[in-house]
C-alpha cells in the first residue's frame, strides 16, 4: 500500500517509506536504514563478522561512529579501576581500527564534536525527521524526538546494517500518549517521562512504538523532547516518536549535516507531511494531563518504581520484585524520600547531559555550595555541549560550588570507565537506569531531573528543587 | 549456527519480574571485543558477593540448578539495555531457553539470533512452572509447543522466519544479502532522498 492512501500515523508513514520488501506471513519486512550510529561497546563483534566473511560496509556514508560508553572523562582516569580502563582503551582502539579499515567517519576523543552517540547525532544534524535511525544501544529512541523512527538493536543486527543497510523487522503496534496541559514551574521533561513510565509500567510499552502528542509535547524545546523520547525504552517500547514542527525545523536549520538552500526547502516540505492523520488508528491510547505533575523520583531498581518527590515508598504487599528492590535500596515501605541523605550526585548522560540540563542544574547551584561529604560529578553529553556551557560560564558555577566538571562521555550512567558510585552509596542521578549495580556494584540510584539532582547536592539530602528556586 | 529443534531439560526458576540485562551481565564485563566466554559473568552480582565468593543462597549456585538448560523467569525478562552480551552470556552459561509471561523486545530479538529460545506463555502455565521448579519440560520448536508436567501442553508464539532459521540452523544475514537487488532498486528509486 502506498503511503498516504489511507489515514496513517507518523510511524506508519515513516515505516511505509522504508520498506524495501513488505512483510508476509513467512518473512519480516526488509526495512531500509538511513542512519546507523555505532560506538565502541556493541560494534567489535559485528565488524568481526564482516571481516570473517570478507564483506564491505555497504554504506559507510550513512554510518557515524563515536567513542562514548567507556571513555575516560578526565586526563587522569581512576587507576584503582585500571584493569577496566585498560580493557576499555583496547575496545576504543578496536573501533578506531574498524572505522579506518571500513571507511567510517569517527568522532574520536580528539574531535571537538565527540560525545554521547545520542547527543551528537542531533547536534550534527544527522538525525532528521522521517529517517530510520538505529544504533546498538537501547536509548536510540532519543532520535524519535525529531520524527525519526529510531530504535536500539543488538550486535548481530549491527552487522546486518553494516553489511546490507537493512534490517528484518515485523511491524510493531502503535500507542498514542496524548498529553494536555503545561508543566508547572520547577517540573521538567524528565519528571514528565518518569510519570509516563510510572503510568504504563516498565513492560507496558513492549511491542509498541509510542507517539507522544498533544499540547504539552508541542510546548517543549527539542532538548526536552529528546529527554522524553530517550526514556521510551524504559517503558519497554522500541521507539518513541514526536511529529516534527517549527521547533524541530528551527533546531535543525544550519546544522552541519542538514541540507541547505533549495534542498532544505524540499526537505521541509517533506518533513511537514510527517504527522499522524486525524483519523489514524493507534492500537492503544493513554491520556495524561501534565499540569498537576510534580518533580518525580525513583525509589526502586527500575524506572517504573517512581513517585512524586514528596511521596512515600509503597508497601510491597507480597510483591517479590518490589520487596527485593527495597531490600537492595535499603528502604522501608512507607518511608518518605525527602530528607534522605545522599552521597553522590550525577548530572549527565544522554537523558540529561545537554546544555539546557546543565543550565537547569547550574541555576540551583549558583551562589550555593555542594554539601560537605557529597560528591557531585557534572559530565556534559558532548564536547560541543561542554564548550557551549563554558562559553556562558557554567563550568565556573559548578566548580565554584565544589562539583567536578568533566569531559564528555557516558561516565557514571553506566560506570564502565571508572566513574562510579560506591557500594552502598546513594546517588541522585539524571541518567535513565536505576538498575541494581548500574552505577557501580552495590550502588543505589534515585533517578530525577537535573534541578532535583542539584538540589540534593546543595542540601546533601533528597530535596524538592522548587524549595530552592 | 547449530539447528535448534527440541529442548528437553529440568527448569530452574528465577521468580523476579523485570530482570534487566544489566543483571544478566553487568556493564563492567562489556569491555570485551569477543562474544565468547561470557558465561562466567552471567548474573555476576547475584551469583557472587562483593569479594567474589559464590552466594550459596542464590538459586543458580545450588546443586539442583546444575545442568538445567531452561530458565523460568518473572514477567518482562531481559528489559533495559540492548546488549547482545546478555544472550551470549546465558548461552555460554548453559541455558538454551527462557520461559516467561513477557520477554522484552530487543532481548527477544537478540536471543533468537543466537539460538536461545524465548518462550512466552500464559499466566496459568507460568504460575504452574513457578510453583514447580526443577520439573522436566520439553520445548518443541517444530510444533511451537511447550510440554510439561502430567501431559500438559501449551503453544507459544515464535516469529515465523526466526523459527525457520533456528530449525535450519541458518543465519538471517545470508537472506538479507540475497536481497541485494531489491536494496539497490530501493536506493535508486527513492523519490525522497533523505538529507
Ligand atoms: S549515557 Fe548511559 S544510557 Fe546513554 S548511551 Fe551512554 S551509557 Fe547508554
Amino acid at each position: 500500500m502506498q503511503a498516504g492512501t489511507r489515514p496513517g500515523t507518523l510511524f506508519d508513514k515513516v515505516w511505509d517509506q522504508h520498506l524495501v520488501t513488505p512483510e508476509t506471513a513467512e518473512v519480516p519486512a526488509v526495512l531500509y536504514i538511513d542512519l546507523h550510529l555505532i560506538h565502541e561497546v556493541t560494534s567489535p563483534q559485528a565488524f568481526a563478522v564482516l571481516e570473517r566473511s570478507g564483506l564491505p560496509v555497504r554504506r559507510p556514508d550513512l554510518t557515524l561512529a563515536t567513542t562514548d560508553h567507556s571513555v575516560p572523562t578526565t586526563d587522569q582516569p581512576d587507576f584503582r579501576q585500571s584493569s577496566v580502563v585498560l580493557a576499555a582503551a583496547r575496545q576504543v582502539s578496536k573501533l578506531r581500527d574498524n572505522c579506518a579499515a571500513f571507511g567510517i567517519r569517527l568522532y574520536d576523543l580528539d574531535d571537538p564534536r565527540q560525545g554521547i552517540v545520542h547527543v551528537i547525532g542531533p547536534e550534527l544534524g544527522a538525525t532528521q525527521p522521517g529517517k530510520t535511525v538505529v544504533c546498538g544501544d537501547s536509548h536510540t529512541s532519543t532520535h524519535g524526538a525529531f520524527g525519526a523512527l529510531a530504535f536500539g538493536i543488538g550486535t548481530t543486527e549491527v552487522g546486518h546494517v553494516l553489511a546490507t543497510q537493512c534490517l528484518l523487522q515485523r511491524r510493531p503496534r502503535t500507542m498514542a500518549i496524548n498529553t494536555s496541559g503545561r508543566l508547572g514551574a520547577g517540573v521538567s521533561a524528565k519528571d514528565l517521562i518518569l510519570a509516563i513510565i510510572g503510568r504504563i509500567g516498565v513492560g507496558g510499552g513492549t511491542g509498541y512504538v509510542l507517539e507522544y502528542r498533544g499540547g504539552a509535547i508541542r510546548s517543549l524545546t527539542m532538548e526536552q523532547r529528546m529527554t522524553v523520547c530517550n526514556m521510551s525504552i524504559e517503558a519497554g517500547a522500541r521507539a518513541g516518536m514526536m511529529a516534527p514542527d517549527a521547533t524541530t525545523f528551527e533546531y535543525l536549520a544550519g546544522r552541519p549535516l542538514c541540507p541547505e538552500g533549495e534542498q532544505w526547502e524540499r526537505s521541509l516540505a517533506r518533513w511537514r507531511t510527517l504527522v499522524s492523520d486525524e483519523a489514524a488508528h493507534f492500537d492503544r491510547q493513554v491520556d495524561l494531563d501534565v499540569s498537576a505533575l510534580t518533580p518525580m523520583i525513583t525509589y526502586g531498581t527500575n524506572p517504573g518504581m517512581v513517585m512524586p518527590i514528596d511521596g512515600t515508598v509503597p508497601m510491597h504487599n507480597g510483591d517479590q520484585a518490589l520487596r527485593k528492590a527495597l531490600d537492595y535500596m535499603q528502604l522501608n515501605p512507607g518511608e518518605p524520600l525527602l530528607e534522605k541523605p545522599v552521597d553522590v550526585v550525577f548530572v549527565g548522560s544522554c537523558t540529561n547531559g545537554r546544555l539546557s540540563d546543565l543550565r537547569e542544574a547550574a541555576a540551583v547551584l549558583r551562589g550555593r555550595r555542594v554539601a560537605s561529604g557529597v560528591r557531585m560529578l557534572t559530565v556534559p553529553g558532548s564536547r560541543q555541549v561542554k564548550q557551549a556551557a563554558e562559553a556562558e560560564g557554567l563550568d565556573k558555577v559548578f566548580l565554584e560550588a565544589g562539583a567536578e566538571w568533566r569531559d564528555a562521555g557516558c561516565s557514571m550512567c553506566i560506570a564502565m570507565n571508572g566513574d562510579q558510585v560506591g557500594a552502598g552509596q546513594y546517588a541522585v542521578s539524571t541518567s535513565n537506569r536505576n538498575f541494581e549495580g548500574r552505577q557501580g556494584p552495590g550502588s543505589r540510584t534515585f533517578l530525577a531531573s537535573p534541578a532535583t539532582a542539584a538540589a540534593a547536592a546543595v542540601t546533601g539530602r533528597v530535596t524538592d528543587p522548587r524549595r530552592l528556586a | 549456527m547449530q539447528p535448534v529443534k527440541m529442548i528437553r531439560s529440568k527448569t530452574v526458576v528465577l521468580p523476579f519480574t523485570d530482570v534487566d540485562t544489566d543483571q544478566i551481565i553487568p556493564a563492567r564485563f562489556l569491555t570485551t571485543t569477543s562474544r565468547e566466554g561470557l558465561g562466567k559473568h552471567a548474573f555476576a552480582d547475584w551469583r557472587c558477593d562483593a569479594s567474589g565468593q559464590l552466594r550459596s543462597d542464590f538459586i543458580l549456585n545450588q546443586p539442583q540448578a546444575r545442568g538445567c538448560e531452561v530458565l523460568v523467569a518473572g514477567d518482562n525478562f531481559g528489559c533495559g539495555s540492548s546488549r547482545e552480551h546478555a544472550p551470549w552470556a546465558l548461552l555460554d552459561y548453559g541455558f538454551r531457553a527462557v520461559i516467561s509471561t513477557g520477554i522484552a523486545d530487543i532481548f527477544r530479538s537478540n536471543a533468537l539470533k543466537n539460538g536461545l529460545l524465548p518462550v512466552e506463555v500464559d499466566q496459568d502455565t507460568h504460575r504452574w512452572l513457578l510453583a514447580n521448579p526443577g520439573v522436566e519440560v520439553e520445548i518443541d520448536l517444530q510444533n511451537t509447543r511447550l510440554n510439561y508436567g502430567d501431559h500438559q501442553s501449551t503453544s507459544f508464539p515464535v516469529e515465523s522466519f526466526a523459527r525457520y532459521c533456528l530449525l535450519e540452523g541458518i543465519d538471517a544475514l545470508g537472506y538479507l544479502l540475497g536481497k541485494a537487488a531489491d536494496i539497490e532498486r530501493f536506493e535508486k528509486d527513492r523519490s525522497c532522498v533523505p538529507g
